[in-house]
C-alpha cells in the first residue's frame, strides 16, 4: 500500500495552480483533503504523474453569502462548513447532511469542494447540491465559468470539469422563504457510504406543496433528481389522507427511477425499496419544516 | 461487592490485597503518549532491507512461469525470489496431520488461494520494492476453484473424517419425545487488530543461526514448526518480539509463516530483511477463523430434558492445514454439550479444503461456532415444545452440586453455579416483563401488526480456558495416536528476581497482545513478597534465548489468569521463602513465623520485629557468605506450573479439552424494524462466572472487548469469496468491522465461584460473549420474526429479504 512514483507540485497562489494544470492537466490530479484520492493512490488504483497540492492556496477556503446563496471556497474543509454560522440558518439541508460523510476526523481533513470534484455517486454533497439546484465555479487559464450541479456530475467519478480547470467555489441556494428541507440515509454503520440516500427540498403554500425537489443518492452512477416522484406531491396536502397516498405514490415513483446496482451488501430490490422508504422518510421532514419555519417567520 | 462497582486501590498501602484490586495499568503512559514500542518501531540491525510480497489473483492457479527481469531492473531492487527458490533452501510447514497439501511459504508450481505469496521482492525501501512487485510478471494458468465447504465435501476434499459417539445416542434420539434438527452455517470473520504482522529477520551465516523480532504471539508449538521449515535445530532460531502489541486476538499466531519466509530470504540474500503487512495483505492472507457448517439434531423429553446431541460439521480450513488447525474443530471437544447435563453425544468432524486463505486462530476459536448451533437448537426445541427456552435451559444446566463435573465428551468442568447466574440474568435484563411486552404486542388485542417487532435471545455459554495440549491429536484415531508420542496439558513459566537493592523484576512468558499482563503479574508478586505493584518491574518480551517458556507458553485460550499468573505467584512464593530463610537466620526465629508485609520480613504478631527486604537482599548479593548454611546464593527464582486433570485422548476419544470453565450467560433484547429490516439492539446483559478476578477492570474491557468481536460476525462482518475465489471483502469498506458507534453499552454482572484446579482461583474470560454474543443475538432476532433459518451476518438487507419472502408473518 505504497503510491507509485509521482511528482509533487505545491502551488501557493491560484494563478500558479491553474499555470501547473495548463501544463500538466491530463496527467495531473488536484491534492485537496485527500480523503479518497490518497487511498486510491496508496492501492496504486489512481496514477497520477504530477500531484497538484492546493493546499497551500490563500483564500480558497472562504465563505460568503450574497444574494441568496452562500459561496463556499473549494478548499473549506468538510468541519469547518459543518460548524459554519451559515449552515444551520441558511444551508439547512446541507446540515443535515454533513454528519453522515465519514466520520468527525475525516471531515477535519475532507473539503467541500473535493468531495463535489471527485464526483462520487455516494457522496452527500453532490446529492445536496443538486437538490438544491446549486452550482461550482471552474477556473482555468482559459477562464472562468458556472456549471450547474444538474450538468456537473456525469457518472461514478467523474465530473465535468476538464483537465485544466480547477474547482475553486461552490455557489448553494439559500434557504427561501416558505421552504422545508429533508435528508435521509440508510448505512450499515456510522460513516459508511449509503445503501441509499433521499434529500428533498419543498415549498409549501397555502397548506399544499407549491415546488419540490427530490434528490436520490446511491442508487446510481450519479446523484438523480426524481422530477415524476416530485411532480406526484405538487399541490397536495401532506398532512391529510390524500398525503398519505401522494408520499407513497411519491416513493413508488423514486424508486422505479433509481439505476440501483448490487453488490456483496445489498440488493437491487432492497435498494429499490430503501430508495422508497428514505424519499418518503426526507419528503415527510421537508413538509414538517418547512411549516416549522414558516412559523419562525422565515429563514 | 455490586457488580460493576470497582474500588480503585491505587493508593492502598502495601500489605496484601492486590489481587481484586484496580490499579492503573502500567502499559497505558506509554502508548497514551504514543511511545510504544511496536514491531514497526525496532531497528535492530542495521542495514535491513524491506521486502514486498507479489501474491496471486486466482484463487486456484497452475504457475507456468514467473519472469523477474523487468522486476530486478527496478531501482533499488536486490532481489526477487520465487517459491522455486525459498523452497531450495527450506522445507513446507509442518502439519498436524500427515499427509496434507504441501505448504510452502511462497508457493510452488500451484497457488490455491487468492492472496498467496509466489514472489518475494527485497528492495531498499517499501516503495521501491512494491514497484518492483509490479513488474514480476507471473504466468498463470487458472484452474477451478472451490470455495463452499459442502461443495468441498461434496468433491471430495477432506483432509480428515472422524466420528465420536459417546453414551447411546442412537437409542436417546429414538426415544426422544421430540427431536429437533437445524444446519447453521457459520461463516468467516477476521481479529481485525489494528496492527498487523510485522516480521525483521537476520540470519547469520557464520553461525548458521537466524534471530528474528516479529509481532508473532505464540503458542510456541509453532517455534518448532518454524524451526523446521528453516532446516535448523531449534536452538538456532531465536525468536525476539516487541515490548508492545497492536493487538491480536488470535491472528498473530499465523506471523509464524512469515517468520519462515523472511528468515529464508535472509539467509538466500544475505542482509537481513523487514516485511511489515499492510492491511489489504491481512485482509486477504492473514487468516481467519473457520467457515463451519454445523448440522445438529437434538432429542428431547416432553418436560424440555435435552437426551441428546447429534452433530455433522463441515469444517473449512482454506487452501492448507496451517498449524495448529484443525484445533479450531477441536478445542471444544469436552464442551460439546456446552451448559447441560446431557450424556448421549454423536459426532462426526469433517475437515475440507477450499480455494480460500487457511484459516487460524480467532477469539472464541471454536466456540462461536458450537453455541450458535448448540444454542439456536436449544431455542428451536423450546419452541417446538411450547416452553419457555429460559425455563427448558433451566431445565438442563449442570447442577451445582455436579461439580467437578465429568461431561459426556470428556470434559471437566471445575466449579460453578449456572442456575443461580441464569436466576441473576433473567432478574437483571427483566426477562419476564419483556415475555408478557411480546405476547401483548403479538396479541389479539395489539391494533395492528408491529412496526417493530420484540425478540428476547438467550445463550449459555461454558467458556473453556487453559486448553490441553493433547486435544488436537483427536483429529487421529485412538490407534493412529497410540503409534505417536502422546501430548496433553499445559505448562507455563515465568522468572522473578531481586536486584541488590530490594527492587523486583518479573518476566512472563505469556507474550501479552495488549490484556495488561504486566500490570495483574506486578499485583501477584507484590502480594505473595509483601510488596506494592510499583516495587515490580515486569517485562513482557518473549526472547526465546533468554524467557522461561514451555511449548505451550504463548497467548492463547485465556490461559493467562488461571496458569500465566500462577506462574508469576510460584515464582514470588519460591523467592519469599528464601527471603524468610535469610531472614530467620537474621531475627532468630523460624522462617515460618515470618510474615512479608510493608517491604519487610516480619515476625507475626511482632510488627516491631522485622527486617527490610532490601537489606535481605543486600545481605544475599553482597554477602553470600553470611546466608544460612545450605542456602543457595542468588535471589533469582524460575518457576513453572502446570494445568492439572489434562491428560491425552483415551481410546474412547474423551478429552479434558481445557483445565478451567467459566460459565456466561446472556439475555439480549432486540427490536427489528420491519420496513427496513434494522436491528436494534434494546438491552444486553451477560452474566459472568469467571471465578476469581484478578483485576476486576481489566476483567470488564475484556468482555466489553469480547462482545464486540461476537457481535460483529452476529449483525455485520463476514470474510466473503465469490464463487472463483475471489475476496470481495478486501478492504474495511467491504468488511463491516462493528465500531464503537455499532456496539451498544452492555450490562455486566458477576459470581464468582473460584476454580479449584488453578492455583488463583482464576479462570480464562477474554473469549466468552464472543462464544455467546452470536447465539444470543441470532436467538433475539429470529424469537422477535419467528423465523427458524436466518444466517449470519443479520444485516438489514438479508433480514428484509428474508421478510420479503414471506417468512416469520405467522408469528407477527
Amino acid at each position: 500500500m505504497k503510491p507509485p512514483p509521482f511528482r509533487y507540485l505545491c502551488p501557493d497562489s491560484l494563478e500558479e495552480a491553474l499555470a501547473v494544470l495548463a501544463t500538466h492537466g491530463d496527467e495531473a490530479k488536484v491534492l485537496a483533503g485527500g480523503c479518497s484520492l490518497v487511498p486510491m493512490l496508496n492501492m496504486r488504483l489512481a496514477r497520477p504523474e504530477v500531484l497538484v497540492d492546493v493546499n497551500r492556496i490563500a483564500g480558497l477556503a472562504d465563505v460568503h453569502a450574497a444574494n441568496g446563496a452562500v459561496s463556499t471556497g473549494a478548499l473549506l474543509r468538510q468541519s469547518a462548513f459543518e460548524r459554519s454560522p451559515h449552515l444551520r440558518g441558511t444551508l439547512p439541508l446541507a446540515a443535515a447532511c454533513t454528519p453522515y460523510i465519514g466520520h468527525f476526523v475525516t471531515r477535519n481533513r475532507g473539503t467541500v469542494g473535493g468531495s463535489l470534484a471527485h464526483a462520487d455517486a455516494r457522496g452527500e454533497l453532490p446529492l445536496v447540491l443538486l437538490t438544491l439546484g446549486g452550482s461550482v465555479l471552474a477556473q482555468s487559464q482559459r477562464g472562468r465559468r458556472s456549471i450547474a450541479a444538474e450538468d456537473l456530475f456525469l457518472y461514478h467519478f467523474t465530473s465535468a470539469l476538464e483537465p485544466d480547470e480547477l474547482l475553486s467555489e461552490v455557489r448553494w441556494p439559500a434557504a427561501a422563504p416558505g421552504w422545508g428541507y429533508g435528508f435521509a440515509e440508510m448505512a450499515q454503520r456510522h460513516g459508511d457510504y449509503a445503501l441509499a440516500m433521499a434529500a428533498c427540498a419543498l415549498r409549501r403554500r397555502d397548506g399544499a406543496v407549491a415546488e419540490v425537489r427530490l434528490g436520490l443518492g446511491a442508487v446510481a452512477d450519479r446523484p438523480l433528481l426524481a422530477g415524476e416522484a416530485a411532480g406526484a406531491l405538487v399541490g397536495q396536502d401532506l398532512d391529510g389522507p390524500a398525503g398519505d397516498a401522494a408520499v407513497t405514490e411519491a416513493g413508488r415513483l423514486a424508486a422505479a427511477a433509481a439505476e440501483p446496482f448490487e453488490d456483496l451488501h445489498a440488493s437491487v430490490a432492497y435498494r429499490r425499496h430503501l430508495v422508497s422508504l428514505l424519499s418518503e422518510q426526507a419528503i415527510r421532514q421537508a413538509w414538517l419544516d418547512a411549516h416549522a419555519r414558516a412559523g419562525e417567520g422565515g429563514p | 461487592m455490586p457488580p460493576g462497582a470497582h474500588v480503585d486501590m491505587s493508593d492502598a498501602t502495601a500489605g496484601g490485597g492486590w489481587i481484586g484490586a484496580t490499579p492503573l495499568r502500567v502499559e497505558d503512559e506509554a502508548l497514551l503518549r504514543g511511545r510504544g514500542r511496536f514491531i514497526d518501531d525496532l531497528s535492530p540491525v542495521p542495514g535491513a532491507m524491506h521486502l514486498a510480497l507479489v501474491r496471486s489473483p486466482f484463487a486456484h492457479a497452475r504457475i507456468r512461469g514467473i519472469d523477474t527481469a523487468a522486476a530486478l531492473a527496478s531501482p533499488g531492487t536486490v532481489a526477487v525470489l520465487t517459491g522455486v527458490d525459498l523452497a531450495a533452501v527450506g522445507r513446507p510447514l509442518g502439519s498436524v496431520i500427515r499427509g496434507t497439501t504441501e505448504h510452502h511459504v511462497v508457493a510452488v508450481d500451484v497457488t490455491r488461494y487468492a492472496g498467496e505469496p509466489v514472489a518475494v521482492v527485497v528492495a531498499r525501501d517499501r516503495y521501491l520494492a512494491e514497484d518492483a512487485a509490479e513488474l514480476v510478471d507471473v504466468d498463470y494458468e487458472p484452474l477451478e476453484a472451490i470455495t463452499d465447504p459442502l461443495a468441498a465435501a461434496e468433491a471430495g476434499h477432506v483432509t480428515s473424517d472422524r466420528s465420536f459417539r459417546y453414551g447411546d445416542p442412537e437409542a436417546a434420539l429414538a426415544a426422544a419425545h421430540t427431536t429437533v434438527r437445524g444446519r447453521f452455517p457459520f461463516g468467516r470473520w477476521i481479529a481485525a487488530p489494528v496492527e498487523c504482522f510485522g516480521v525483521i529477520a537476520d540470519w547469520d551465516h557464520a553461525a548458521d543461526s537466524l534471530t528474528v523480532w516479529a509481532n508473532f504471539q505464540g503458542p510456541f508449538t509453532l517455534h518448532t514448526v518454524a524451526a523446521g521449515a528453516l532446516g535448523l535445530p531449534a536452538a538456532r532460531l531465536r525468536l525476539i518480539t516487541p515490548p508492545d502489541s497492536g493487538g491480536s486476538f488470535g491472528v498473530k499466531a499465523g506471523v509464524f509463516g512469515y517468520v519462515v519466509l523472511a528468515g529464508l530470504v535472509s539467509k538466500v540474500c544475505g542482509v537481513p530483511v523487514r516485511w511489515i503487512e499492510d492491511r489489504l495483505e491481512h485482509l486477504a492472507a492473514a487468516g481467519s477463523a473457520t467457515h463451519r457448517v454445523t448440522g445438529v439434531e437434538a432429542g428431547f423429553a416432553a418436560d424440555g430434558e435435552l437426551l441428546a446431541l447429534r452433530y455433522d460439521v463441515v469444517e473449512d480450513v482454506g487452501a492448507y492445514l496451517r498449524a495448529p488447525e484443525p484445533a479450531t474443530l477441536y478445542r471444544m471437544h469436552g464442551s460439546l454439550t456446552g451448559a447441560y447435563a446431557v450424556r448421549h453425544v454423536a459426532v462426526r468432524n469433517r475437515v475440507v479444503h477450499t480455494n480460500r486463505c487457511p484459516t487460524g486462530l480467532n477469539r472464541g476459536f471454536g466456540g462461536p461456532q458450537l453455541y450458535l448451533a448448540l444454542e439456536r437448537i436449544m431455542a428451536r426445541g423450546a419452541a417446538r415444545l411450547g416452553l419457555d427456552p429460559a425455563e427448558v435451559a433451566r431445565r438442563n444446566l449442570v447442577a451445582p452440586e455436579a461439580f467437578p463435573y465429568r461431561t459426556a465428551t470428556g470434559g471437566l468442568y471445575d466449579s460453578g453455579d449456572y442456575a443461580a447466574c441464569l436466576d441473576d440474568v433473567l432478574a437483571a435484563a427483566d426477562y419476564a416483563g419483556h415475555r408478557r411486552r411480546q405476547a401483548e404486542q403479538r396479541g389479539a388485542g395489539a391494533a395492528a401488526p408491529a412496526r417493530r417487532r420484540l425478540g428476547i435471545g438467550l445463550a449459555c455459554v461454558v467458556e473453556p480456558s487453559i486448553s490441553n495440549m493433547g486435544y488436537i491429536s483427536l483429529a487421529e484415531t485412538a490407534e493412529e495416536r497410540s503409534r505417536g508420542r502422546p501430548k496433553s496439558g499445559n505448562a507455563e513459566g515465568a522468572t522473578l528476581a531481586m536486584n541488590p537493592l530490594g527492587g523486583v523484576t518479573v518476566r512472563l512468558s505469556t507474550v501479552p497482545q495488549g490484556q495488561g499482563h504486566r500490570t495483574v503479574a506486578a499485583q501477584v508478586a507484590a502480594d505473595v513478597l509483601g510488596l506494592r505493584p510499583a516495587d515490580v518491574e515486569v517485562q513482557s518480551e518473549m526472547d526465546t534465548h533468554v524467557n522461561a517458556w514451555t511449548v505451550s507458553s504463548g497467548n492463547y485460550s485465556s490461559r493467562f489468569a488461571g496458569i500465566g499468573a500462577a506462574a508469576v505467584a510460584e515464582a514470588a512464593e519460591r523467592l519469599a521463602g528464601k527471603l524468610r530463610r535469610i531472614a530467620g537466620d537474621v531475627l532468630e526465629c523460624a522462617p515460618a513465623d515470618l510474615e512479608l508485609r510493608d517491604g519487610q520480613a516480619r515476625v507475626v504478631g511482632q510488627p516491631d520485629r522485622g527486617v527490610s527486604l532490601r537489606r535481605l537482599a543486600g545481605a544475599a548479593h553482597w554477602n553470600p557468605e553470611s546466608l544460612p548454611a545450605g542456602l543457595e546464593p542468588g535471589l533469582a527464582v524460575t518457576a513453572f506450573v502446570s494445568a492439572p486433570n489434562l491428560d491425552p485422548p483415551n481410546e474412547a476419544d474423551e478429552v479434558a479439552s481445557s483445565a478451567a470453565h467459566g460459565f456466561v450467560v446472556d439475555v439480549a433484547v432486540v427490536e427489528v424494524e420491519v420496513a427496513s429490516g434494522e436491528v436494534r439492539i434494546l438491552d444486553y446483559v451477560t452474566v459472568h462466572d469467571a471465578g476469581t478476578l484478578l483485576h476486576p477492570r481489566l476483567v470488564d474491557g475484556q468482555i466489553l472487548g469480547s462482545f464486540a468481536h461476537g457481535l460483529g460476525p452476529a449483525l455485520l462482518e463476514q470474510t466473503v469469496h465469490d464463487e472463483e475465489g475471489n475476496l470481495l471483502t478486501g478492504s474495511f469498506m467491504d468488511y463491516l468491522c462493528a465500531t464503537s458507534t455499532e456496539v451498544p453499552g452492555l450490562r455486566i454482572l458477576h459470581r464468582c465461584t473460584p476454580s479449584p484446579f488453578t492455583p488463583l482461583g482464576a479462570k480464562g474470560l477474554g473469549e466468552g460473549n464472543t462464544m455467546s454474543a452470536p447465539a444470543a443475538l441470532a436467538n433475539a432476532v429470529c424469537d422477535a420474526l419467528g423465523i427458524d433459518d436466518l444466517d449470519l451476518p443479520l444485516t438489514a438487507p438479508r433480514i428484509w429479504e428474508a421478510l420479503a419472502a414471506g417468512a416469520g408473518e405467522v408469528a407477527g
